[in-house]
């Protein structure tokens, strides 16, 4: 099928970017969504000019990586996709696709459709672990985790921190990213420990890197590639207060 | 050169206990002073920066990605190997080394392989404490399944994201440690060179990937943790990224590049769709738990696999291998899928694939539970395949997935380069010719969290803190020929892109170096390659500039080094007049087509040294010494 697409390119921060139309011609609906902006890349190469950049790299939704917003829609629109599990069978011949980077205050342009997204490892650096040391762990069955607790925590942490949450927010907040993981150690015994500090530390730098607020619009569940749901950001909330209480 | 892998002496199951205690340490107030690079964020990398943090050292930390937590381990789904014997069916360290050397053909090295059992259980106990959400029992306690290569169940998992949860864990500690101050980490950052100062690795040359940059980094050791290099084949299983460049540059400087022969193909794949295509994925072989592999018996049969009925049909791995069925170890898996389609059994549109059928287990158990245990992985079969695997047989097919082969290594995990390590899949000290399945996170972990901190030890204590600096001229001279490496590969010029080539190179890996090798494809392949790489030189073409983010450009640098070190992994298979593991060569089979191998011949590590590019590389042996286990014919009939 032929295709008509309008990319967002942008040759550094500095510089102002635009939506720049390309041609996509003969692409099989076997292609995934990123082979086919590869074939487009390889027509750029022989034209002589620089390809588009995009970030991409495990190329099979796990890696968390790839980043783009597709008709308004980051990743896409397909339930549970990544950019890079989308295939083109999922478009039709004759289609117009605008494909634009994450958008969001504290995800910087690097360039065409890469951002700076280093402000969600700064959360994690926050407190987004245990304080263990390597060496000295007791017996991994020492401490029993009721089989329901584990799920919940294997569902936060199946998080693969792509940040399409904050695309899709209005507020282009990052309480979804932080939920799941303080969600993920608040759930097993081992890191309600330092659940009260944890919950107060990564919530500060998440405000600090200026990702905004929930308000509730739930865009964020809808994208996630994973299907982290927003009832953890209620669980955040809860461990929040709960961390402002009195002993 | 007969090489010394410096195992202790000692019995077997002592060896790493007195080692410890014989290794010099570093005084805690010392530490600091110390600097340590580490290349790569994945398992190794992760955990080795995280615990060499923690212990006071300085460490830098670099990866090519944007974030640390995206290193391809994320990508391994099946689960972690661990002697815990929690299934009490007789597990025991000694069983899991055993597995471990058998697996791998017999041809890694003893003491290596059983510090790997010792540390197995230590390496669940941190993941644990560190937040890793394993699965559980309706007990509590955790749970396990078993894994190809082995008749215990021993494999610890977390649904189909064992690798990505185990990552996570590490990348936890890891960040822990940035904010502690104790690592640096320099992202989108890809390393060029290895800076060699007097015989003694101590820095390296890297490329701002986002501005162009080229600089300089000096150390007083330099661990690499950079993965596997199976991209050279073009397709497989690894992400786009993976590359050769760290280990291969490394080896240019001195280091020796051992077995790189040994490259395990993965049975359970999604088949080819097309020229387009860019990398193949991956389904967890957990998957053939449930599963059942077959293929018609009839040659070119094109009826639906629902219309096939029972009697037409060949449980190929059932049949062949009655005790481990489905199970069976990974490379004879993948053989016998090529050799089905070879015969002109093979279903799908392209006639490589082979049915992973689960109509059994649903019958046996019900959809649910399939569902339960590999819900994702058939989610991400229909998201590639537009086909529904619990309604019709999943169409699988062997894709290069892991390469066992990788610098050479002595007992601490030094390079023949004092002050070099290497570590996790980047080394080749484990797994021999052959991996198991759920033993790539395993040696990871086992390498960054539980060995390189104490060896690494023992070389500092021995060296001066801050001995190279980058105004020493080697650090110059290391940045001035990437400069030029960079220029030349933007101002070629010429008619094909970065990816034709590596397509063409891959094609002649695959079809000459691939899963069946003979003295034959092999002279071809040594004849292409010089051909493909010479034609790359002269009629290149990278678009954009040097002094920003470019893609092409990173890519056409990859490229470079996998047309050199294609040719150095066929030699070392021509090199190679046996059959093991994965490296299969048709003129060393039994009469039943399993592999021969030669012990009193080719019982020894293949370490090349460099001489020149179009120089034969030179050959250094490492004599594998078996004092606790037979030589015996890996069978899994």
């Amino acid at each position: 099928m032929d295709l008509t697409l309008f990319v967002w390119r942008q040759k550094s921060p500095k510089n102002p970017g635009k939506l720049q139309e390309y041609k996509a011609k003969n692409i099989s609906p076997d292609m995934s969504f990123l082979e086919m902006l590869d074939e487009v890349n390889e027509e750029l190469v022989m034209e002589g000019k620089e390809t588009i950049v995009f970030d991409h790299d495990c190329r099979e939704g796990i890696c968390g990586t790839c980043s783009q917003v597709i008709n308004g829609i980051p990743h896409g629109g397909q339930e549970r996709t990544t950019v890079c599990q989308l295939h083109m069978r999922k478009f039709k011949d004759g289609d117009t696709i605008y494909i634009e980077p994450w958008r969001a205050k504290a995800f910087p342009i690097v360039k065409d459709l890469i951002v700076d997204r280093s402000a969600l490892d700064r959360i994690i650096q926050a407190g987004g672990y245990m304080s263990n040391h390597t060496g000295g762990a007791a017996d991994a069955n020492a401490i029993l985790i009721p089989k329901p607790a584990a799920e919940t925590a294997m569902d936060a942490a199946e998080c693969i921190g792509c940040g399409a949450c904050v695309a899709a927010c209005p507020n282009g907040s990052a309480m979804l990213f932080t939920a799941a993981k303080v969600t993920q150690l608040a759930m097993l015994p081992q890191g309600q420990i330092e659940a009260a500090q944890r919950v107060c530390v990564m919530t500060e730098a998440m405000l600090k890197e200026g990702f905004g607020n929930c308000t509730n619009h739930y865009e964020c569940q809808a994208v996630c590639p994973k299907g982290i749901k927003v009832s953890f950001i209620a669980k955040l909330n809860r461990e929040f207060i709960k961390a402002q209480l009195p002993l | 050169m007969i090489l010394d892998g410096k195992s202790p002496s000692g019995p077997l199951a002592e060896k790493w206990s007195k080692h410890r205690q014989d290794m010099k340490l570093v005084n805690p107030s010392n530490k600091r002073k110390y600097k340590i690079i580490v290349v790569g964020t994945g398992l190794a990398g992760a955990s080795a920066a995280a615990t060499l943090g923690e212990l006071g050292y300085n460490v830098e930390s670099f990866c090519y990605q944007d974030s640390p937590r995206r290193a391809h381990s994320i990508a391994a789904q099946g689960g972690i190997n661990a002697a815990k014997n929690y299934a009490n069916d007789s597990d025991s360290v000694y069983r899991l080394f055993y597995d471990t050397i058998k697996g791998g053909d017999f041809r890694s090295r003893e003491s290596n392989v059983y510090r790997l059992a010792e540390i197995s259980n230590n390496i669940i106990d941190q993941c644990v404490a560190a937040g890793v959400p394993f699965a559980r029992d309706y007990s509590g306690y955790l749970d396990f399944r078993s894994f190809g290569g082995a008749q215990v169940s021993r494999t610890f998992y977390a649904r189909g994201q064992t690798g990505q949860q185990l990552l996570l864990g590490a990348y936890s500690a890891f960040s822990r440690q940035v904010k502690a101050g104790s690592v640096r980490v320099h992202t989108r950052t890809e390393m060029l060179d290895l800076v060699v100062v007097d015989g003694e690795a101590k820095g390296i040359t890297v490329r701002d990937m986002v501005t162009g940059k080229i600089s300089c980094y000096a150390a007083d050791a330099v661990c690499l943790c950079t993965g596997g290099y199976v991209n050279v084949y073009y397709l497989s299983t690894n992400a786009q990224g993976c590359n050769v460049t760290a280990n291969y540059r490394a080896y240019k400087k001195g280091a020796f590049f051992a077995n790189p022969c040994y490259t395990q193909i993965h049975p359970t794949c999604i088949p080819v769709t097309g020229e387009h295509q860019s990398k193949l994925t991956l389904m967890s072989e957990s998957l053939r738990n449930d599963g059942r592999v077959w293929v018609p018996l009839k040659k070119g049969d094109k009826r639906k696999p629902h219309e096939i009925p029972e009697n037409e049909r060949d449980y190929y791995l059932e049949r062949k291998y009655p005790s481990f069925g489905n199970l069976a170890p990974r490379d004879i898996s993948s053989r016998a899928a090529k050799e089905a389609c070879d015969e002109g059994r093979g279903v799908g549109p392209s006639g490589f694939g082979v049915y992973l059928d689960f109509a059994d287990a649903i019958k046996r158990l019900g959809e649910d539970t399939i569902r339960a245990r590999y819900g994702n992985l058939f989610e991400m079969y229909e998201r590639i395949t537009d086909e529904d695997g619990y309604k019709q047989p999943m169409r699988i097919y062997p894709a290069l997935h892991y390469a066992m082969g990788g610098l050479w290594v002595d007992y601490n995990l030094q390079s023949n380069l004092p002050g070099l390590f290497v570590l996790g899949e980047a080394n080749f000290s484990d797994h021999g010719a052959n991996r198991l399945g759920a033993s790539a996170l395993m040696q990871g972990l086992g390498d960054g969290y539980f060995v390189i901190p104490y060896t690494i030890a023992d070389y500092l204590a021995r060296t001066k803190p801050g001995k190279a600096l980058v105004e020493n001229p080697e650090f110059k001279k290391s940045v001035e020929d990437v400069e030029c490496v960079t220029k030349k590969l933007l101002s070629i010029n010429g008619r094909k892109s970065v990816k034709e080539f590596h397509r063409e190179l891959g094609k002649v890996m695959w079809d000459n170096v691939g899963m069946a090798r003979s003295e034959e494809s092999l002279k071809t392949a040594i004849k292409r390659i010089p051909e493909i790489r010479e034609e790359f030189w002269k009629n290149l073409r990278v678009t954009g500039s040097g002094d920003d983010l470019n893609q092409e450009l990173e890519r056409a640098g990859r490229v470079a080094d996998f047309l050199e070190f294609g040719e150095l992994l066929a030699r070392d298979a021509l090199n190679r007049n046996e059959s093991c593991g994965g490296h299969f060569r048709v003129e060393y089979q039994m009469s039943d087509g399993e592999a021969k191998r030669d012990d009193e011949n080719y019982s020894y590590v293949a370490a090349w040294g460099f001489r020149g590019i179009d120089k034969e590389p030179e050959l250094h042996k490492e004599p594998l010494v078996f004092e606790n286990v037979n030589l015996g014919i890996r069978s899994y009939k």
